[in-house]
């Protein structure tokens, strides 16, 4: 039993209380605070991880599953806390009051006007992230990612402008028809098998009861997650809410919101379901991945506003961990183990350099007053350092070394190709081009001889160094070895051995 | 005809018209009442679950009771979220028609 998986759901809402007590300039502080707090508590959780070599789990109120709720944190889930804890304290950094903010209005911070709304939401963020990683319960999961929807409109419409507004309605009219197709595949699950217990549903699923019914139950909550990941075809909701929000909110909705219904999914589908239904579902998933990333590629190498550009890129990149399914399923335990690794760095280093570049993106706008990218040549001058941050932030989606991006694809690559999968390869060399293409084309302009008189504005220095720091934190996930790590593998396949009296 | 299949049917019609509202209608307001609808027939369908048993065996199940209690909350609060939005932007649509109908004129 591991008192720290319950510290890391329920310290980020002890962070809420001073912002509500005291002022909005004290209570930013305990937020960040709390938010530091949050990465020191998924640390020591992986950490546990590590050094047990098993998950650590804990049964809320001392009743074990079935009868109660267990949380559990195997190698995955605190991969994936420790990315997106990260994350979320370097935006909170950013969107931090600054010396000299309170006189001037200043757009690139997520909190415009209203400094205590983002922190609020953050940490409500936080609080839903990790439960949806640490959750072994499918209806605790569906509580979790309400949650999450609850906390991450908000912050689409943080400035209330009417465009936003409508983009915040979609988002939530999608989040909402996702959730209940998730909620009626749980029902049937229910109905199965009379629990809700990730651990405990996997094994009877292996025994091959359930049938046609859990089939359909799983595909239910399939397509509710995908509604929620914006996985092509329902990605449609993403780019005017991603692209709207202010930088510091569009950073956490693209690196780290997404990413906690693809956790789910890959958990469905890796852990919950039989082998043999992910063999036939696994291809499926890799269409709609490899329509993602050649569609949204395309669409966003024809954006004319930066944010807009990088918003397809999300919607693009998600389609990576997609072609990881029908790899990871397969029964070459070498190759497939290459493929599960290659799809969880890529989620990881993912989140860092989308939030490197949205954030860059923010500070670039700041600068130049508008985003349009046929008026940004020579933004270079202004802005090196978020040039920079954009730049190597692209690295990693463009797959090139030394990257997290070009790991993650060199493994789903060879994975691919031991395997056999040649089209799978190719969608992913073609992908690589295409985010080639469109970061290279933002760059290409920023460096640029200016064609008329520059403003008068630089970027924001230590805005901008955090974030390099997270491009640079993408770029580190590049020296990973080029094989399958043990510590993903810990904890599965799941089960609450050694936790039950 | 036992009830819980009456119920169970009766929920997935309503499962069936909440989609179709949710993906037809032209307006939000008719997309987050397709959502209600389609909410109301899962939860129907929850219940039919309880009353059958599920696979535990005895009839009238507590437990989905419980879920389906905290589904409707969860949904009640999905709702008056969307319906607030959807205020908002109606009222500043509405502020800035007038607007533009006077740059127009000018």
């Amino acid at each position: 039993m591991s008192a720290l998986l319950v510290l890391a759901v329920t310290a980020p809402l002890l962070g809420l209380v001073p912002l509500f007590l005291l002022g909005p300039r004290t209570g930013e502080r305990a937020a960040l605070a709390m938010l530091a707090v949050n990465l020191a508590v998924t640390a020591g959780i992986a950490e546990q991880v590590a050094q047990g070599g098993r998950a650590p789990g804990y049964f809320v109120g001392g009743f074990a599953p079935p009868l109660g709720v267990g949380l559990r944190a195997d190698g995955f889930s605190a991969a994936m806390m420790l990315m997106a804890a990260l994350v979320l304290l370097l935006t909170g950094l950013f969107a931090m009051t600054g010396p000299g903010d309170m006189t001037r209005k200043v757009k690139a911070r997520g909190s415009a006007g209203r400094p205590a709304t983002f922190f609020i939401l953050l940490l409500s963020l936080a609080c839903a992230l990790n439960l949806a990683f640490l959750a072994q319960d499918l209806f605790t999961l569906y509580v979790a990612l309400e949650l999450l929807t609850f906390a991450a409109v908000p912050l689409v419409c943080l400035e209330g402008k009417a465009g936003q507004l409508s983009a915040a309605l979609t988002y939530l009219l999608f989040a909402l028809f996702g959730s209940v197709l998730y909620l009626l595949g749980v029902v049937l699950v229910y109905g199965l098998f009379g629990t809700l217990d990730i651990a405990h549903l996997a094994g009877l699923l292996a025994q091959g009861t359930g049938g046609a019914t859990a089939a359909a139950a799983l595909a239910l909550m399939s397509a509710g997650l995908m509604a929620k990941a914006a996985l092509f075809p329902l990605h449609l909701w993403l780019p005017p809410a991603h692209s709207g929000a202010p930088p510091a909110a569009s950073a956490v909705l693209s690196a780290v919101v997404i990413k906690a219904p693809l956790f789910l999914l890959v958990r469905l589908w890796s852990d919950l379901a039989p082998l043999p239904l992910t063999q036939v579902a696994g291809p499926i998933f890799a269409v709609c991945g490899a329509a993602a990333i050649v569609f949204c590629g395309v669409v966003a190498l024809a954006q004319e506003r930066l944010k807009l550009l990088i918003a397809y890129s999300t919607a693009a990149q998600i389609g990576y961990l997609c072609l990881m399914f029908p790899l990871a399923a397969s029964d070459d335990g070498q190759w497939s183990a290459l493929a599960w690794t290659g799809g969880t760095l890529h989620l990881v280093s993912h989140a860092l350099s989308k939030a490197a570049m949205f954030l860059a993106a923010g500070l670039i706008a700041e600068t130049m007053g508008h985003d349009r990218l046929s008026g940004l040549s020579g933004v270079g001058r202004l802005a090196p350092v978020s040039v920079a941050a954009f730049g190597l932030g692209g690295l990693s989606l463009m797959g090139l070394p030394p990257s997290g991006g070009f790991v993650a694809k060199v493994m789903l690559l060879t994975s691919a190709l031991q395997q056999g999968s040649w089209w799978i390869a190719t969608v992913v060399l073609a992908g690589g081009l295409l985010a080639g293409g469109y970061v290279l084309r933002v760059v290409v302009i920023a460096l640029q001889h200016p064609d008329a008189g520059l403003p008068e504005a630089r970027e924001c220095r230590w805005r901008a160094l955090i974030a390099l720091a997270l491009a640079f934190g993408a770029m580190l996930v590049g020296f990973m070895p080029l094989a399958p790590l043990p510590f993903l593998d810990i904890g599965r396949p799941l089960s609450w051995e050694g936790l039950l009296p | 005809m036992t009830g819980a299949l009456l119920f169970g049917l009766a929920g997935a019609a309503l499962v069936g018209c909440g989609v179709y509202g949710l993906l037809t209608a032209s307006g939000a307001l008719g997309r987050i009442l397709g959502f209600n609808v389609l909410g109301g027939g899962v939860f129907l369908i929850f219940g039919a679950v309880a009353r059958r048993g599920a696979a535990a065996g005895f009839s009238a199940d507590p437990v989905p009771q419980a879920l389906v209690i905290t589904g409707i909350v969860v949904a009640f609060c999905a709702t008056a979220l969307a319906v607030a939005l959807l205020v908002r932007l109606s009222t500043m649509e509405a502020r800035a028609a007038p607007a533009d109908a006077g740059e127009k004129e000018t």
